[in-house]
């Protein structure tokens, strides 16, 4: 009786020990709310390549999810507490608008890690992350002064928000580099994503004189027309040569895999914080695609940037930076801007043609 | 052969309550095919949208504060649509009474401002919806225009100049330039019903405009008015109603409805001023409207249906990796069928021998 009780309890023990090893393998639920289809060909088909390479990295340890089309309204909130509630443990929300609805989904689950892409605000298990895209913007600024014969570049612009401000200010720095009397041209089109607007924008600023067009909105669309009236543009977030084989100069890929993959398995072994990452072309959260349609020499100058840029030894918001009005802005980071000052960048540089909306 | 549609001498009103549920019979059937085609098992998908929602307490809140909006825009659209009067701008209106709503809100942001604010924001936001449904509406009164279109064009007017504001004077100066106006002060927020769970105020103000309208088109002169200058113009002017009076009061209403559906949205469950708020509540409304037959209780129902379609539509994306796309397609389809078979309610199908000459033609 004594052996038959210990049997039965033996077998309770491994019953209840295999028990917990198939919750301990139970897979780590990933969530990513997106902003636009993941067809954009933009922004959200970017984080969706991220998603997939980590699923191609972390497959048999993870689970992942992601709703499409988030609207950053109210919408927003049920959305990402839709993840949090269905078991999800790890929440990317991906777009800037996400921020006061991931935190206050944060406060409410508090065991939850949450990732916010491009804001400010943050919590001890809301964590943000974007790239040094101003980077990028450089790079293409330096292009696009040696590749514009009338010396006016278009520039789409989306919503007046230090990112967008800064990729513009770091553009026509980087033109002034190499022609000194660059025009820039700005559009705002107030939206992330809309074929349409994007490419009426693109026509207009081609019938004001521009010769290079570049975005910061996340379609196609610009491409497309400039291809179309056989002028230059740079594609923005993916490799966009296919829409512009004989237009690309460039694109600014944005490149979270890496990204994703990292925090990721900081989850799974229990390492994650709460982090502020800022990464760039360094660190290749921002990667540059071939340099296309372009001169030898203007493709080695390009790599040279780049490579410089890499390096630390050039830094696109290197002291003085003037002011619309020609005066130095205070430089708070000796040498360079501080990082505050550019994730907060609220003022034009000298020579950008235009006025920040509202300002 | 040809394909006429004719007028029907009598319709039943069997038929005209059942005509909405075999509509969404066919919907749901085609929607089990298009599951079928993507791979996935269509009664489990079905569960997922249709029955999953109703069985817990977040996402039965949250059909409440979807469907909010919704239904009090579509009790609004319901009168026009009655009267024979054709409001399409409600998107517009729901927008500009959040705008006017928020004036309030925002210049007593962060002033100790006592409790009046939340209702003078709710009077401001029906007093702006209905000011603006009235632009359209005067300009048929006096000159005759079109009010379909002139009230769908106002609906963009109305969403730029809600840009300009968030954008430009009453941008939070704390928020990086992102445009929204700061976060509205408790005083200026509708109150949560429960502790937990976004449900508000808001959903008692929907069912009280349900119940309003229900007394008002049953019991009253006004509510009889309506159904007649919508269903015999001749008879109405006969009986000394005011068709161009009617068209005024309506369009009034129906806009002061959809402003303060927009107020309680944007001093609810988004706390801000922001483009966006609206996924397009004024156009979903419109559908709702029909699909709830323009009666109140229907379109309770019918708003609730379409909220369940939202979320259940979130859930698919969750469980089952079902695109979004499809819930987009569901409405669409919901939409079609709903129409098709009104119109066969309406007209009958006949096929009517036509001329030699046009049989040539298939040779």
């Amino acid at each position: 009786m004594k052996k038959l009780m210990m049997t039965a309890a033996a077998a309770a023990v491994a019953i209840m020990a295999t028990g917990f090893s198939a919750t301990a393998a139970e897979k780590l639920k990933v969530g990513f709310i997106y902003l636009g289809p993941i067809g954009d060909l933009g922004w959200t088909y970017m984080h969706e390549l991220g998603r997939q390479a980590l699923v191609k990295e972390l497959g048999d340890k993870i689970e992942t999810t992601y709703l499409e089309n988030v609207s950053e309204g109210p919408d927003s909130e049920r959305s990402i507490e839709q993840l949090a509630r269905t078991g999800h443990q790890l929440i990317f929300t991906t777009s800037f608008g996400y921020m006061d609805p991931t935190l206050k989904v944060a406060k409410k689950y508090p065991k939850i890690k949450f990732e916010h892409a491009t804001g400010f605000k943050s919590a001890p298990n809301m964590g943000t992350y974007s790239g040094k895209f101003y980077e990028g913007r450089y790079i293409q600024g330096v292009i696009a002064g040696k590749m514009s014969k009338k010396g006016v570049l278009g520039y789409i612009a989306s919503f007046p928000i230090p990112e967008v401000i800064s990729g513009i200010n770091a553009t026509i720095l980087g033109a002034q580099t190499v022609n000194p009397d660059i025009k820039l041209k700005v559009i705002w089109v107030n939206t992330w994503f809309d074929p349409g607007k994007e490419a009426d924008a693109a026509k207009a600023l081609a019938d004001q004189g521009a010769d290079v067009i570049m975005q910061h909105t996340d379609s196609p669309a610009a491409m497309q027309v400039a291809a179309q009236r056989g002028i230059l543009a740079f594609g923005q977030d993916s490799d966009m040569i296919k829409f512009g084989p004989k237009t690309q100069l460039t694109s600014i890929i944005d490149n979270w895999g890496p990204y994703y993959i990292r925090q990721t398995k900081a989850a799974l072994d229990g390492s994650w914080k709460a982090g502020d990452t800022w990464d760039g072309l360094k660190e290749k959260m921002v990667v540059m695609a071939p340099y296309t349609n372009m001169p030898a020499d203007v493709k080695a100058l390009a790599e040279k940037t780049e490579a410089a840029i890499v390096a630390g030894t050039l830094h696109p918001f290197k002291c003085p930076v003037l002011g619309q009005d020609g005066k130095a802005v205070e430089c708070k980071g000796g040498a360079n801007l501080d990082p505050g000052q550019i994730l907060g960048m609220n003022f034009y540089v000298k020579g950008v043609d235009d006025k920040i909306p509202g300002k | 052969m040809q394909l006429v549609l004719e007028k029907r001498a009598e319709r039943s009103t069997k038929i005209a309550i059942a005509s909405p549920l075999i509509a969404i019979a066919l919907t749901l059937v085609t929607m089990s095919i298009l599951f079928a085609i993507l791979g996935k098992n269509p009664i489990a998908a079905l569960i997922v949208y249709f029955v999953e929602p109703l069985t817990d307490s977040f996402t039965l809140m949250e059909i409440a504060v979807k469907a909010t909006p919704l239904v009090m825009i579509a009790v609004g659209l319901s009168l026009c649509y009655l009267a024979n009067v054709w409001n399409i701008g409600a998107e517009g209106q729901f927008i500009m009474g959040a705008v006017c709503g928020s004036y309030l809100a925002v210049v007593t942001n962060g002033t100790d401002a006592g409790p009046w604010v939340l209702p003078a924001m709710l009077l401001m936001g029906a007093a702006g919806g209905a000011l603006w449904a009235l632009i359209p509406a005067l300009c048929k009164v006096k000159f005759g225009a079109n009010e379909i279109l002139t009230s769908l064009m106002l609906v963009y007017v109305a969403d730029l100049i809600m840009d300009y504001l968030v954008r430009g004077p009453w941008r939070d100066p704390k928020g990086m330039n992102f445009p929204t106006t700061a976060s509205f002060d408790p005083v200026a927020t509708v109150p949560t019903l429960f502790e937990t769970g976004r449900i508000h105020w808001g959903a008692v103000v929907a069912l009280i405009v349900v119940a309003l309208a229900t007394v008002m088109l049953g019991r009253t002169i006004k509510g009889f008015e309506i159904r007649v200058v919508g269903a015999a113009p001749r008879a109405a002017r006969f009986a000394g109603f005011s068709s161009n009076r009617l068209v005024l009061f309506t369009f009034a209403i129906s806009g002061a409805l959809a402003g303060l559906a927009g107020i309680i949205e944007v001093a609810g469950p988004v706390g801000v001023l922001q483009p966006g708020i609206s996924p397009g509540y004024g156009f979903t409304a419109i559908i709702v409207a029909f699909l709830g037959r323009l009666n109140p209780v229907g379109i309770l129902i019918a708003g609730l249906f379409l909220a369940l379609t939202f979320i259940g539509g979130e859930g698919a994306q969750i469980s089952m990796k079902i695109p979004l796309d499809l819930t987009k397609v569901f409405q669409g389809i919901l939409l079609f069928y709903v129409l098709a078979c009104d119109s066969l309610i309406l007209y009958r199908i006949r096929l009517i021998a036509t001329a030699k000459k046009a049989s040539h033609g298939v040779a």
